[in-house]
């Protein structure tokens, strides 16, 4: 299901806590394998469970609570703009609709072509350089205004 | 112990207790929704809400520990806002469907709302909406109306050892489910519908057959497993149309199991024995009980007359009453035959004459809850016994440990230290083990008859844990499955185990009785007096009588071997069967006697700890039904007894166990036996277990259980390498074949089975036409 690579993370994870609290690894291991997979299908979400040793369930409460876990697939680029009072302020509602525009697309939708999926997010902490737009919950792009919103469609579709 | 004081009024409780305790313990209501004295503390409804003196806001009642001097009000204006506010915020998402909400009526959100709620709402936006889900055939949903809290969830993590359900998403799209929409499989589950405090999980037998203000509600007595749960039926005209736990502490809590709360679906037509029936010239005809009653009689009669008392066999469920099985073999001795017998699964009755006295759990069901240790031997556990494996569930969480030796390893959802996995013919040989590395441990030398076995006897790791865990053991136990009681070795088990508990130091020896009148069948004499020559429930098939008493029997599923009782069964001259249901006994009987089930007769179950329990009937008896005690009793008048002048059930086992206390007679003792040890067969063996809702000829016939996972056909199961052996696949089919019996199988590999073995479960229509339960089988791919 997930690489050796993946696997090995996960167990680097699992090492951090006592053997019979494995479980506590959850919320790596389901990152971990959300890098690997793109998102995180219920057989996935099902073999981390049974990974850890936990019940399937509570993998999906743990899973549906966090934002940054996508249950359906989010296209190759995911697209996460801040729209959280600071980046609203500085224009994050402009660059939400400027991406909607060029995308064609809401938030929570995938293009018809599958590479992108725009996805409104809340405070990322980085309010100083708003607005604020993350790339696949790992890269971290600011001061977003239309130019460099087209350099990075521009960078992403290439 | 700490003093608080609550609404002006003082109590000391224990330290560490909460404020809702103390104010349970003043008789003081507390509001609450998600607290439940069985579950852990969530604290997430907020209903209980309380002032707390000097506490800056209000504190929940029901996670608030206890401190000296405490000052708390339940009621106060502060109390009651804040109770009144969460009222407010728990309705703006609600339904407020009521009218047609199957939890109206005795629905806690109703009945506080009443209280705490206004009269209309203030919110105006549009409400949430969840999809309700499908748990499966037993637990209906509308999830729009949950609060919440969590109960059922916790319910599955901490009793039934199984989460099954979870809480999805957050805040406002929180929503109950399951893992990829799957029915809910726990043997407890529907324990979640007396759990969740509104309408959102619901009975789905039930759904929308009747208010709850138009039930009786009356108390009654399980007749399925040897717990004896104690259970309120509830009545509408003359039906059950729903059956809830009453809670007993010592007994069942306030828990019961799938099996006895959805069984009384059995107790309805199309499934019901209307009236007495006759076979004549090969064809059924209805006849009046005078009529039907006169047959047997002469019948029994003749029979003795022409082929002697000997030549009448009396079998009875032990799923029968106290009554029916005491008058039953009262009219057997009456007629003067010996041969009577409940036990029907058992295949080895060594012990008759030899134990000292019923066998039974050994100690009260309460007490498991305080052992820090179990071995527990030849047992389904989980299937088996729902209940006491809920109450092992919970002394491992605390730390008890708890070993097993069986033929076949399921989930118990309990952590079982060591799990010693033997074919049957092994299990000998595996107490031998544990006999062996207990000595060595206590320095205890064995009795002589056991030492000659063990000198020169390998001891395998698993049975020197088993044994290291038993001798550490304060307050420890060994307990005999119903898989340990069916064994062809019995009594050779049992003598052993005993050997084990004495050797480790006090140990203690239980029985984990099979059926509701396990002991009870016992008590009531329904079996061959040690001596007599009677025939046991092995020698009624195996060296045929000309006629036969069935009471509550069905033999094709109930008998140790299906087969062997079938073919005494056709070859009779007379089989009279006294049963509430049709569709069984057509083929070898000619009397069809229709006679109450549990819910429409009086009587009294004996459980597993002895305690003698009585019912009254719930609901009229249904067309010409009887008690069969009142059917047994005018057949001894009518064939001229002595002693049979029974007013009621209550005479009845008054005349047998009032005044003579039951647990005097209850013992797991014995006298000395010379065992010889068995060798293993050759090729397979067959192990057998019971599935939940084949146990008796209700629940057999329970429409929604039988719809569950646990409801459906067996299939062959054996251990890959096993199958690889003998040329079977996963998934393939099989012919098995036991003596001159045969059937085919879908097969499944489960490394659970032990090698060398075959799991094919009794009881089911699949294997009816198989042999014994235990004993060789070949099989073959076809
Ligand atoms: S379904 Fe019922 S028991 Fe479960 S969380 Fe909702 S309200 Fe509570
Ligand atoms: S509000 Fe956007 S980063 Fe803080
Ligand atoms: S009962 Fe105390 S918070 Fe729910």
């Amino acid at each position: 299901m997930l690489s050796p690579e993946a696997l090995r993370r996960i167990d680097t994870e699992i090492a951090k806590y006592p053997a019979d609290q494995k479980q506590s690894a959850v919320m790596a291991a389901l990152a971990i394998a959300q890098q690997e997979k793109g998102w995180l299908a219920e057989d996935t979400m099902a073999f981390v469970a049974d990974y850890l040793g936990m019940p399937q369930v509570a993998v999906l409460e743990v899973a549906t609570f966090y934002n940054m876990y996508d249950l359906s697939p989010v296209g190759k680029s995911k697209l996460t703009i801040c729209t959280g009072l600071p980046c609203a302020l500085s224009g994050a509602d402009e660059a939400a609709d400027h991406l909607r525009e060029k995308l064609g697309v809401g938030f929570s939708e995938v293009t018809a072509d599958g590479s992108f999926m725009l996805k409104e997010g809340e405070c990322m902490g980085a309010c100083g350089d708003a607005p604020v737009l993350l790339v696949n919950n790992r890269r971290m792009c600011v001061r977003m205004n239309k130019e460099r919103i087209d350099a990075l469609l521009d960078e992403l579709n290439s | 112990m700490v003093e608080v004081e609550i609404d002006g009024k003082k109590v000391e409780v224990a330290e560490g207790s909460t404020v809702l305790k103390a104010a349970q313990e003043l008789g003081i209501f507390v509001p609450h929704f998600c607290y439940h004295k069985k579950l852990s503390i969530a604290a997430n409804c907020r209903m209980c809400l309380v002032q707390v003196e000097k506490a800056p806001k209000p504190a929940p009642a029901c996670a608030t520990p206890v401190a000296p001097g405490m000052k708390v009000w339940t009621h106060s204006e502060q109390a009651v806002r804040a109770q009144k506010g969460v009222m407010e915020f728990l309705l703006i998402n609600h339904p407020l469907d009521c009218p047609i909400c199957d939890q109206g009526g005795e629905c806690q959100l109703q009945d506080l709302a009443v209280g705490y709620g206004n009269s209309a709402s203030r919110y105006q936006e549009e409400k949430r909406v969840v999809l309700n889900k499908n748990l499966g055939p037993l637990i209906s949903t509308d999830m729009t109306r949950c609060i919440h809290c969590t109960r059922c969830v916790r319910f599955g993590q901490e009793i039934a050892g199984i989460m099954e359900l979870g809480v999805a998403g957050r805040g406002e799209h929180s929503e109950i489910l399951t893992f990829m929409g799957r029915a809910v499989s726990s043997e407890l589950s529907g324990n979640v519908i007396d759990l969740c405090p509104v309408g959102a999980l619901t009975s789905k037998p039930f759904r929308f057959a009747a208010r709850t203000w138009e039930l009786a509600r009356r108390r009654t007595v399980s007749p399925h497993d040897s717990l004896g749960a104690t259970l309120i039926a509830q009545v509408k005209g003359d039906e059950v149309v729903r059956v809830l736990p009453l809670e007993n502490e010592e007994v069942n809590e306030c828990w019961i199991a799938d099996r006895d709360r959805f069984s009384y679906e059995a107790l309805r037509q199309p499934h019901r024995l209307n009236a007495p029936m006759l076979k004549q010239n090969g064809a059924w005809t209805e006849v009046d009980w005078q009529t039907a009653l006169e047959y047997v009689a002469h019948a029994f009669r003749d029979i003795a007359a022409e082929h002697g008392k000997d030549a009448l066999g009396f079998v009875a469920s032990p799923h029968s009453t106290l009554e029916e099985l005491y008058l039953m073999q009262r009219l057997a001795r009456g007629l003067g035959s010996e041969n009577i017998d409940f036990r029907l699964r058992q295949s080895d009755f060594s012990l008759d004459g030899v134990r000292s006295g019923v066998p039974w759990l050994g100690m009260n069901i309460a007490e498991i809850s305080r052992l820090d240790g179990a071995l527990v031997i030849g047992s389904f556990l989980r299937k088996d016994h729902p209940l006491l494996c809920q109450r092992l569930r919970q002394i491992a969480k605390r730390g008890a440990r708890i070993t097993a030796v069986h033929a076949a390893q399921d989930d118990w959802l309990l952590p079982v230290e060591t799990f010693m996995k033997v074919a049957p013919s092994a299990f000998p040989v595996a107490l031998l083990e544990i006999l062996k590395a207990v000595c060595s441990t206590t320095g205890a030398s064995p009795d002589t008859q056991f030492a000659a076995y063990l000198e020169s006897l390998p001891v395998s790791d698993e049975a020197r844990r088993i044994a290291e865990s038993l001798c550490s053991a304060r307050n420890g136990a060994l307990l005999l499955g119903n898989f340990a009681q069916h064994h062809p070795d019995a009594g050779l088990l049992h003598s052993l185990a005993l050997e084990i508990a004495r050797c480790a130091g006090q140990l203690r020896v239980g029985i984990l009785g099979e059926a509701a009148n396990s002991v009870g069948g016992y008590v009531a004499g329904a079996c061959p007096s040690p001596g007599s020559g009677g025939r046991n429930a092995r020698m009624l098939w195996e060296d045929p009588c000309r006629a036969y008493l069935l009471l509550n029997a069905e033999p094709r599923f109930d008998c140790a071997d299906p087969a062997q009782a079938l073919s005494a069964l056709s070859n009779a001259e007379h089989v009279v069967v006294l049963t509430p249901f049709v569709g069984e006994h057509g083929d070898y009987a000619d009397c069809l006697l229709p006679i109450a089930p549990f819910t429409e007769t009086s009587g009294s179950f004996v459980n597993t700890e002895g305690r003698v329990q009585s019912f009254r009937p719930v609901a009229q008896a249904l067309a010409q039904s009887r008690p069969g005690w009142k059917v047994l009793r005018v057949l001894g008048n009518l064939l001229s007894l002595p002693e049979f002048e029974f007013e009621s059930s209550e005479q009845i086992r008054d005349s047998l166990v009032a005044g003579r206390d039951v647990t005097a007679q209850l013992s797991n003792d014995m006298g000395r036996v010379d065992w010889t040890m068995p060798s293993a067969p050759p090729g397979l063996e067959r192990v057998s277990d019971i599935p939940i809702y084949r146990t008796d000829a209700v629940v057999r016939r329970a429409s929604a259980l039988q719809a569950c996972r646990d409801g459906t056909d067996p299939v062959l199961r054996i251990h890959p390498a096993t199958a690889s052996e003998v040329g079977l696949s996963n998934k393939g089919r099989a012919r098995v074949k036991q003596g001159g019996a045969a059937t085919e199988l879908s097969v499944q590999l489960d490394e659970g089975v032990a090698r060398g073995c075959v799991r094919i479960a009794a009881a089911c229509e699949a294997s009816s036409s198989l042999g014994p339960m235990f004993g060789p089988v070949t099989v073959e791919a076809c």
